[in-house]
């Protein structure tokens, strides 16, 4: 514990910039992943524990068409699409075929794909970790922010991350598919009986759900090591997201992830080697008080 | 208070038979492959059993039932290195340590329902593995606990023969599934059967459901860290992968795989992944894709477990001859 660290920290303009930065990054790139989560999980009622499997195949994605195209921005729609393709597949072959059974049935499907695309990558892109490097375009001097250093990149992310935000919000309350996702998450069989075909739509909210954890990973990618585990690193933080946030709920899982960028670009400074435990302390703190998340709803 | 339950006589015999079968199984078939087997079989096997207790008897799907038997494997092996205490000190200890353990994470877990819960359980499992992982001077990071755990003889026991560890092993495991037996037999497994039912008529006949369910939890959590504990003797240290998630996930299996609607359904199901791994790791090294393949098969193909068919054969054929006799 370094209590003294924190506070020169708190106390200091740079480094209070610097680290803010650093964990709105940290916390937008869980908010994209969480928020997939937390969609699919509202509508369809079910979790999937691929999710950070889907972040970690669009890292990878990313790293490939990054190396042979040398275009970031082809890469990171690369990753998008390539994971969005993979979510179709996902949930057409294998998680629609478990939707009516028990919860363990869902839980093995998504047990076996996280074994099976972790081996995937090993075999792929080899056991050891590596490193896409920043990408041409971002090559730049940094930012200074009264005093703080903040790379061109983070800032690059933070707007992006802010923007998807926003058309993810204009997607799930202005557009009719919005619209029928919202419907279908309250009452799916009203949602049939209207002729809509609700097999579509959950299709189409696994697609989105992977394409942002996709764009998540690729996003992720130049300021990530990439290694077969980072998949279920990030898939535990963003349970850790939605039960703070509340399940189902898109502004709870942004509340969430900010809090918990913060707690661990600050946590990092003052309790290095109590950063994980942390999180969970505020988890338990939050789901005491309020056991259905900050804006989950009751029940 | 439940002293004469009509089949308390069959499940005593029943688990001297398998004990004796499985203590004079060496002398039949010496083998140390064999040996091995069983020794981890009895491992997951209370592992697996124990979170059946959880999972098919009260409809908790734990998902972090994985902590305890790490949790065992590695308070078993500390308080041997660090406290050099006899073996049954050390048991006392990874029991009372696991039942407190249990008793933390499930007042705070058992507040969430369904899905939450797993989401929960396997948050405190993660914090677990990273404390172990980070926890370098005491747990030996992810080089896991080395050294070896001292062994030393206690009541005409001698660990470090491998006989006797094997005798240790199969008595622990008939016992402790004998014990859990009468747990999930006894008016409070028919409690927790009516809370997984219907919690609502439970809290109308007056039930606590609170209580009930944390103490399901706490006895499941202090036999999985038995199984850890037994775990540990056999490989003589402890390992982060005891604590990691996919310890979790391999539980689940089992119990599917064997069937959780029987009491002895999660047991077979160690037996068969245990059978199943060794093949695998055998035959390729990329174990993660063709145990994820053979999951596949099972969650989309077979749907349920082994012992399940067996019940149902059974009760088929009771009902034909029950049709032909009258």
């Amino acid at each position: 514990m370094n209590l003294a660290a924190l506070t020169d920290c708190l106390t200091s303009a740079s480094c209070l910039v610097t680290q803010t930065t650093s964990g709105l990054i940290i916390g937008m790139l869980l908010f994209l992943v969480a928020a997939g989560l937390t969609l699919i999980f509202g509508v369809l009622k079910v979790v999937n524990f691929t999710h950070g499997s889907f972040y970690m195949l669009g890292a990878y994605l990313a790293l490939t068409v990054n190396g042979l195209t040398d275009s970031y921005f082809l890469a990171v729609l690369a990753a998008a699409a390539g994971v969005g393709l993979f979510a179709l597949v996902f949930e057409r072959f294998f998680m629609s075929k478990v939707y009516g059974s028990n919860v363990l049935m869902q839980l093995l499907v998504c047990y076996a794909f996280i074994l099976i695309l972790d081996d995937a990558v090993k075999i792929i892109w080899g056991p050891e970790f590596k490193s896409m490097g920043m990408a041409t375009v971002f090559q730049k001097p940094p930012l200074f922010i009264a005093g703080g250093i903040v790379p061109v990149f983070y800032l690059f992310l933070i707007i992006v991350t802010l923007i998807l935000s926003l058309v993810l919000w204009l997607i799930i309350t202005r557009t009719k598919f919005g619209t029928v996702v919202r419907a279908a998450a309250v009452n799916p069989s009203m949602v049939s009986a209207l002729g809509i075909n609700t097999g579509l739509v959950y299709s189409g909210v696994f697609v989105l759900g992977g394409m942002l954890a996709g764009l998540a990973g690729g996003l992720a990618a130049p300021v990530r090591s990439l290694t077969a585990g980072m998949g279920f690193s990030i898939l535990i933080e963003s349970f850790i997201v939605t039960v703070i946030g509340g399940m189902g709920s898109i502004a709870g899982a942004l509340l969430g992830s900010i809090m918990i960028g913060l707690v661990r670009s600050f946590g990092s400074i003052g309790f290095p080697l109590f950063v994980e435990g942390l999180m969970f302390l505020l988890m338990a703190i939050i789901l005491i008080l309020k056991p259905s998340g900050l804006l989950g709803k009751e029940g | 208070m439940m002293a004469t339950r009509p089949n308390l006589v069959r499940d005593i015999a029943i688990a001297a038979v398998a004990l004796i079968i499985l203590l004079l199984l060496p002398y039949v078939w010496p083998s140390k492959m064999v040996n091995d087997l069983i020794i981890r079989v009895s491992a997951f096997a209370l592992f697996a059993t124990s979170l059946n207790l959880l999972v098919g008897y009260t409809g908790m799907v734990s998902f972090g039932h994985g902590m305890f038997f790490g949790f065992g494997a590695y308070a078993f092996g500390l308080s041997m290195q660090r406290l050099g205490v006899s073996i049954p000190m050390a048991f006392l200890i990874t029991v009372v340590s696991s039942a407190l353990l249990g008793l933390v994470v499930g007042a705070i877990s058992i507040r969430l329902k369904d899905i939450y819960f797993s989401f929960i359980t396997l948050a405190f499992q993660m914090l677990l593995y990273s404390t172990v992982i980070a926890w370098v001077p005491l747990t030996g990071g992810d080089q896991g606990l080395m050294g070896g755990i001292p062994r030393p003889p206690f009541l005409g026991i001698d660990l470090s023969i491998e006989a006797h560890r094997y005798a240790f092993a199969v008595t622990i495991m008939v016992v402790g599934l004998l014990i859990l037996r009468q747990i999930v037999e006894s008016p409070f497994g028919y409690t927790l059967r009516m809370i997984r039912d219907n919690t609502e008529r439970a809290t109308f006949l007056g039930i606590n459901v609170f209580r009930a369910k944390l103490t399901a939890f706490v006895i499941a959590g202090v036999f999985g860290a038995i199984g850890g504990m037994v775990m540990a003797l056999f490989v003589s240290g402890a390992y982060p992968e005891f604590v990691n998630w996919t310890m979790s996930g391999e539980g689940i299996f089992m119990i599917m795989l064997g069937g959780l609607s029987t009491f002895v359904g999660p047991a077979a199901g160690a037996l068969i992944l245990s059978l199943l791994n060794d093949v695998i790791t055998r035959g390729t090294e990329h174990h993660g894709l063709f145990l994820g393949a053979v999951i596949l098969l099972f969650a989309l193909g077979l749907r349920k477990g082994v012992t399940d068919f067996v019940a149902d054969w059974f009760r088929l054929r009771r009902e034909a001859s029950s049709r032909s006799g009258s």
